[in-house]
């Protein structure tokens, strides 16, 4: 009795029921759907009823049907060229708040997220207005002369969901990378001057090396959630920039055929899971080559 | 070549002038002025605040003057980039590069002369050996002690071979025992390389044991330039004194300016001939502050001892510091009480409070100081 009482003074009882709460509501809301689409993939779909026999067909035909194929290629494509495309958008601006922000940080962080004041449906409502054939950038051009047509490569492809995505997603990499930036002790960048490296040199050994973290964090954090957007894709990606989600929707929904939608989405996690293992351990072998 | 060697013996490695550094109206360097020889080891002494650390960084390139020049090795600074400087520091907290192994951050600043990788490796192993750290080459730079971090940042500098070796306080994170082996440690150090050392310090104990000349800084300025001995035993001002070890004040009168022998009014002491050069700046006859370092004063434990003067009191309080005691004697006729130091040799007692002592000195000892309030 003494021992129960002990426990519920102890560190260890107080951290968890902390997470208790927190904890319980995760299971329910995340793990247990999870599960139910895990086994919902192995499971087939016969008109009305749900036949819960184990079968593999689904997965079958998730990894085998060409079209399928393409659509996780494409947005793998479209996903990895919004990461880069994002993270190379970003580091300049956490560059600039972190090492020329002098006591202005706060406020520059403030107006990254200005963006997120408007509805993210919005945001993509107006890239279709300055993307368009009569829109705002194909208008300029004309006006200025700079095209004889209006550009159509713009609007209802993948070029058009890889920009209204990068725009959308910059303030996300903006502060992993702003964090690490902000870690890196100046005294460093001194010590590397003061060995005779001009700041191009220093940049390259020493703050770029050292910011790799938040290169890597905003990196899954960018690509993980972009490879099953699908809002994006419905409204400005036509149909040659549809992506996986997509599918796994219509599947879902107007097909009424959730086990393969199920199996599909698994697999699409698995690859991203995959995908992302990879390019952590690389990163993490790439640092320790450099000596970390 | 004879020529240059008769140059160089005397030369000025680098050369302070009026040097001036203001941070948003506010001066942390007030005109600065300074040489510094070559193969000496110079130190910056001042309490924190009083500018040491930005003249150091002036000197490495971190920050440009406002007004003055500085010249290293005879060429003038203005616009020179920290990068092209011959001078290195080493950091306060040492700026090991983290993602770096021991080799790596020592090899440093070697990879842009393009010596290839042997001479690369022979220069970090031959000066890992200089700093006692054989064998270290792999080791990533999380894994080093405070004292191993501190080798490190001086080979990695050193192997730069520098005009100038900068080090702002490389010892202020450093635990007693290491910090005291590491004392003796760099001024060897120093005497081996030959390059000469500009250390920045507020830990008086660290410049007297280790400098050739110490310039003692205090608001912006420096207020004395002397080799330890000097600084210690002829401080020319009451701050100084008081920065640089213990000392006693006391109140007194310089009456008559005599040339070789100036006779000073020690209040109720009586008169007393001194030298002039334990009037390190000049006076005129009048109010004067005689000072006298805590082990200038006996303590005379026996009928039979004696010394040139001798005053009586009454101990305050003793303080036992194992080798030494420190006594807090109140003077008969005298406003404050003298601290007293007293070697604990065999068979000496150390006396208790409340016992009266017989306190003895002599006139050598005494250094005249203007009578002024800092």
């Amino acid at each position: 009795m003494d021992r129960l009482k002990n426990w519920f003074k102890s560190d260890s009882s107080r951290g968890l029921t902390l997470i208790g709460l927190p904890f319980g509501f995760s299971l329910l809301l995340l793990a247990a759907p999870m599960l139910l689409i895990f086994f919902l993939g192995f499971w087939t779909q016969d008109y009305l009823v749900l036949d819960r026999s184990f079968s593999l067909d689904n997965y079958i035909e998730a990894w085998t049907e060409p079209m399928y194929r393409d659509l996780m290629l494409r947005s793998l494509g479209i996903s990895a060229t919004v990461t880069l495309g994002t993270v190379i958008l970003a580091y300049p601006m956490a560059y600039f708040i972190s090492f020329h922000g002098g006591n202005r940080k706060a406020l520059w962080l403030f107006l990254v997220t200005i963006p997120f004041w408007t509805s993210y449906l919005l945001r993509v409502f107006l890239w279709k207005v300055i993307l368009g054939y009569n829109g705002v950038l194909n208008s300029t051009l004309g006006w200025l002369g700079m095209i004889e047509e209006p550009l159509t490569f713009i609007l209802y492809n993948a070029n058009a969901v890889i920009i209204t995505l990068t725009h959308a997603w910059a303030p996300f990499a903006i502060l992993p990378i702003y964090v690490a930036l902000e870690k890196i002790d100046r005294s460093y960048l001194e010590a590397a001057a003061d060995l005779g490296d001009g700041p191009l040199k220093s940049f390259l050994r020493i703050t770029l090396p050292l910011s790799m973290t938040g290169v890597v964090g905003a990196a899954l954090i960018i690509f993980i959630p972009t490879i099953g957007d699908y809002v994006t894709p419905k409204l400005v990606g036509g149909k040659d920039g549809l992506m996986i989600a997509n599918m796994i929707q219509v599947q879902f929904m107007k097909a009424n055929n959730a086990p393969l939608g199920a199996s599909l989405a698994v697999s699409a996690m698995g690859i991203v899971s995959m995908i992302s293992l990879v390019f952590l351990a690389l990163n993490r072998r790439w640092l320790r080559k450099r000596g970390s | 070549m004879t020529e240059k060697l008769k140059i160089d013996s005397i030369k000025n490695i680098v050369e302070l002038d009026g040097v001036e550094k203001h941070f948003g109206g506010i001066a942390a360097l007030d005109g600065v002025s300074a040489q510094i020889r070559e193969g000496e080891f110079f130190s910056l002494l001042g309490p924190s605040g009083c500018g040491k650390t930005t003249l150091l960084r002036l000197i490495a390139g971190f920050e440009q003057p406002t007004k003055g020049n500085i010249a290293i090795d005879g060429f003038q600074m203005h616009g020179v980039e920290a990068n092209e400087r011959p001078t290195n520091m080493v950091f306060q907290s040492y700026a090991i590069f983290p993602h770096l192994n021991v080799e790596e951050n020592v090899g440093y600043g070697l990879k842009r002369l393009n010596l290839g990788k042997d001479e690369t490796a022979r220069r970090v192993n031959e000066m890992l050996k200089l700093v006692d750290l054989e064998n270290y080459n792999k080791r990533p730079a999380h894994a080093l002690s405070g004292g191993q971090r501190q080798r490190v940042a001086l080979a990695r500098s050193l192997i730069m071979k520098p005009k100038v070796l900068l080090l702002d306080e490389p010892l202020s994170s450093l635990d007693k025992n290491l910090r005291e082996q590491m004392q003796v440690e760099l001024r060897h150090l120093q005497r081996t390389v030959g390059i000469t050392f500009i250390l920045v310090t507020h830990d008086q104990e660290e410049a007297l044991t280790m400098s050739d000349r110490i310039a003692v800084m205090f608001e912006g300025k420096i207020v004395q330039i002397a080799s330890p001995q000097e600084l210690y035993s002829r401080p020319k001002s009451k701050r100084v004194a008081s920065f640089i070890g213990v000392m006693n004040f006391i109140e007194g009168q310089l009456l008559k300016d005599g040339g070789q022998v100036t006779t000073v009014d020690v209040g109720i002491l009586g008169n007393v001939n001194v030298n002039p050069d334990q009037i390190p700046i000049p006076l005129n006859p009048g109010p004067v502050i005689i000072s006298i370092r805590p082990e200038m004063l006996t303590l005379l434990f026996e009928d039979r001892d004696s010394t040139e003067y001798e005053i009586s009191g009454v101990i305050l309080e003793s303080t036992y510091y194992g080798d030494m005691t420190y006594y807090n004697v109140q003077i008969n006729g005298l406003k404050s009480p003298l601290t007293i130091s007293m070697r604990n040799t065999a068979g000496r007692r150390v006396l208790g409070d409340g016992e009266s002592a017989r306190v003895g000195w002599g006139a050598e000892s005494l250094v005249i100081l203007k009578n002024s309030e800092v």
